[in-house]
Order: structure tokens, then C-alpha cells, then sequence
């Protein structure tokens, strides 16, 4: 089966999503990106869904559930890269995902994602090497 | 029975077919009051040919309903007829002449080769029956054609009276004029988005100092567009608000929740480059 692949980036998590999403693709992302959080005690998610052009209510629910569940293991999740036509699709089901951060690009995803973990343990963001 | 009816009409047609065109062409223009114009006598008699053609063909096929495929040739020609007078400003009554006008001519001709009242009788109505649903389907068409080129005008108007702006490198700007209908905001929220990704500005300013009105719906149309550019990293700042409309809001009770809102553009304008971290100073000296 496939899986979405996600990468260990020092503290923080990179996750893209190159295929088009599917039910059992988005909860097998789901358990195994909480898995990997867990693991690897991660303190950030970033979540890129820039390939991602068509969403149901069911994956805007899950990704918004993602970032719930990363929040509750006490990682913070930024989503990167949306499209007009996703954003559109979310705010007429009516998914507003409260508390999810968004940026336009992984780069400032990444630079929001620092500066969240940072403020957050009350130091620098720069992961340590 | 169908074939017995026109095939007086479509052996009249055939003899008589130069003739028939020479009257119908004198009667078009005479009736439409443009006879000095050798363009437009040329274009008649061009289109009036064409259609001759057309329709003899079909009643030779023996179908008398003009939706089928061997009338296809004589509607194409109406089709063309009316689209081309549509675009050049004819009124619907001239256009539908155009078909009606060939009773006239039609029926003399018939009357001439006439031998029996019974018979004529029923050439008569077969013809006129014929070229009524002929001339409704050229006014159909005319209409459609017609609205087709409003349609287009709305949709261009639609484009046109939604520019988005970039007032600085990561801040756009969003001036909205007129009033906001569901179909507008769909157009705005998607150009305004587009623009975002486009130019990879994280603030949007949304200027409603032309939306004349703000009702609960307005407001949940502007609350939308900025929920969706919120999703994609971008923050949007709504300006523009005049005293009565911030009167008006509260009093709805509308919900603005954590939307920047400011009175006017420049301080909206100021509040992005605070944001962005940037400062506007005088120059010394």
C-alpha cells in the first residue's frame, strides 16, 4: 500500500503530499505521522499540500484533526503551500481548522514553524545541530 | 401525407428559383429601407441564395420537421443570418422578416401555377406553416445570440471592476466597488487568491470604501474571502469602513471576530508595513 513519506528534519517533521489523497491515505498519514512524533519526540509538523488540488470534507476534516493531535503530543503544525481552489472548497464546508497556523511557502513555513518552537521553549528557534 | 403537401412547393422552387430570388431580394431591401446600399444588397441576396439553396434541399429530402438533420443546411444558414444581424444591431422584427418576407413572392408563384382551388388551398398552408416555424426559429436564435453577448458584456464587467493591486513587494491591495453578490465574491475571492499565490504577498487589504451596503450577507462574503486567504498564509486586512457601516455592523450584530478592520486604506497600509517590519520615514533635509 502506498504511504506518504515523512522526513525527520532535526526536531521538526516534513511531510508532502505528492498524490492525490485519499480516506485510507490520509488516516494511514494520520497513525504514522503521530507514531513518528512520538518517536522521535518532534516538536514541529510541517505539512506541505501543495500538490494537493482536490479535498473532500473528510480529508479537510483529517488534516485539521492532524494538526489537533500533533498539538495535543506537544508538536506544532504549520500548513504550507494551499491552493485558491482548496481554500475555497475548505471555507464552503465550512472547515475554518481554529488554531491551524497556514504560510504561503515551505520556506516561510519553516521560518514560522522556528519561530512558534522558539517562542515556545522561551529561546532561539535554529534547531540544534 | 407530409411529402404530398410540399411537393408542389419544392417543384415550384426549382423552376422558378431565379425569379422567386430576384422578388424576394427587391421586397427585402424595400422593406428594410436600405436599398441604396450595394453592400447590404449583396449581402441579401448572398444569404437569400444560400437559403433558397438550403431549403430545397431539404424539401427534397421529404422530412417537414426543420429540427431534423436534413433541414441542417437551411438552419446553418439562418443561424449565420441572424447571428451576423444580431451583432450588427438589426431589431428582431428584421430579422424574422427575413423568412416571413419570402411568403410573399412564394404565394404569388403559387397562385400562378395554380390549376385547382383545393390544391392551392393547401400549397398555401403548407408553405406558410413551413416558413412560420422557420422564421420562430430565427428569432429563437437571434435571442439567443443576443443574450449571449450580454452574458459575455456581465462577465466582462464582472473581470473588469475587480483589479488586485499591489501596493508594496508582499501587500496587495483589493479596492472593491459596487455591490457584493454571491457570484462577485466568488470572482474576487478567486482572483484575490490567485494574486496571493501569484505574487506570494502575505497581506491582502481588502478596500470596501465603494461597497455601498453591508448586510449580514456582505459581511459573510468578505468574512469568507478572508477565512480562505487565512488557510493559504496570508493575512487580510479589511479597510474602508465608514461610520455607517460600522454602525451598521454592530447593530446586526455581525460577527467580525479577529479580522482586522481600519477606517481607512492608509492606515491599513501603515498596519501591513508594521507588520512586515518595515518603517516610513522623511527624508532629512
Amino acid at each position: 500500500m502506498e504511504r506518504i513519506p515523512v522526513l525527520k528534519m532535526g526536531r521538526y517533521l516534513l511531510v508532502t503530499v505528492q498524490v492525490d489523497m485519499h480516506d485510507r491515505l490520509a488516516l494511514a498519514l494520520q497513525d504514522d505521522l503521530m507514531e513518528q512524533i512520538r518517536r522521535h519526540r518532534a516538536r514541529g509538523v510541517l505539512l506541505d499540500i501543495s500538490a494537493l488540488d482536490l479535498v473532500d470534507s473528510f480529508i479537510g476534516r483529517t488534516i485539521g484533526n492532524i494538526a489537533g493531535m500533533a498539538r495535543v503530543l506537544g508538536a506544532s503544525t504549520v500548513v504550507t503551500g494551499m491552493r485558491p481552489a482548496v481554500a475555497i472548497t475548505l471555507v464552503e464546508l465550512g472547515l475554518s481548522w481554529k488554531g491551524v497556523r497556514t504560510a504561503l511557502t515551505v520556506e516561510r513555513g519553516m521560518e514560522l514553524l522556528q519561530k512558534m518552537v522558539g517562542e515556545e521553549e522561551g529561546g532561539g528557534g535554529a534547531p540544534p545541530a | 401525407m407530409a411529402q404530398n403537401a410540399y411537393s408542389p412547393l419544392a417543384a415550384l422552387l426549382s423552376r422558378h428559383e431565379q425569379t422567386l430570388l430576384d422578388d424576394w431580394v427587391r421586397l427585402q431591401l424595400a422593406g428594410a429601407g436600405r436599398r441604396d446600399d450595394p453592400t447590404v444588397e449583396r449581402e441579401v441576396r448572398e444569404q437569400s441564395r444560400r437559403f433558397l439553396g438550403a431549403l430545397q434541399r431539404a424539401l427534397a429530402s421529404g422530412s417537414d420537421d426543420i429540427r431534423t438533420d436534413a433541414w441542417g443546411d437551411a438552419r446553418a444558414v439562418l443561424t449565420e443570418m441572424s447571428g451576423r444581424r444580431a451583432r450588427q444591431g438589426y431589431t428582431p422584427s428584421e430579422t424574422a422578416t427575413f423568412v416571413f418576407s419570402l411568403k410573399q413572392p412564394l404565394f404569388e408563384r403559387l397562385r400562378a401555377d395554380a390549376k385547382d382551388p383545393a390544391a392551392l388551398t393547401e400549397a398555401v398552408w403548407a408553405a406558410s406553416t413551413l416558413l412560420d416555424r422557420l422564421g420562430l426559429f430565427t428569432t429563437e436564435v437571434f435571442q439567443r445570440d443576443r443574450e449571449s453577448v450580454i452574458q459575455r458584456q456581465q462577465q466582462e464587467m464582472l473581470e473588469l471592476s475587480t483589479p488586485v493591486v499591489r501596493l508594496w513587494d508582499g501587500v496587495l491591495a483589493l479596492p472593491l466597488i459596487g455591490t457584493l453578490d454571491s457570484a462577485r465574491t466568488q470572482v474576487v475571492m478567486e482572483s484575490l487568491l490567485q494574486q496571493v499565490v501569484d505574487t506570494g504577498a502575505g497581506i491582502a487589504i481588502i478596500d470596501i470604501t465603494g461597497v455601498p451596503t453591508v448586510d449580514t450577507l456582505v459581511a459573510q462574503h468578505l468574512l469568507k474571502t478572508v477565512a480562505a486567504a487565512r488557510l493559504m498564509g496570508a493575512d487580510c486586512i479589511i479597510s474602508g469602513i465608514r461610520p455607517q457601516i460600522a454602525q451598521t455592523i454592530v447593530h446586526l450584530g455581525v460577527e467580525l471576530g479577529d479580522v482586522a478592520t481600519k477606517a481607512t486604506l492608509a492606515d491599513a497600509f501603515a498596519m501591513a508595513l508594521r507588520r512586515l517590519g518595515l518603517t516610513v520615514a522623511r527624508s532629512a533635509g
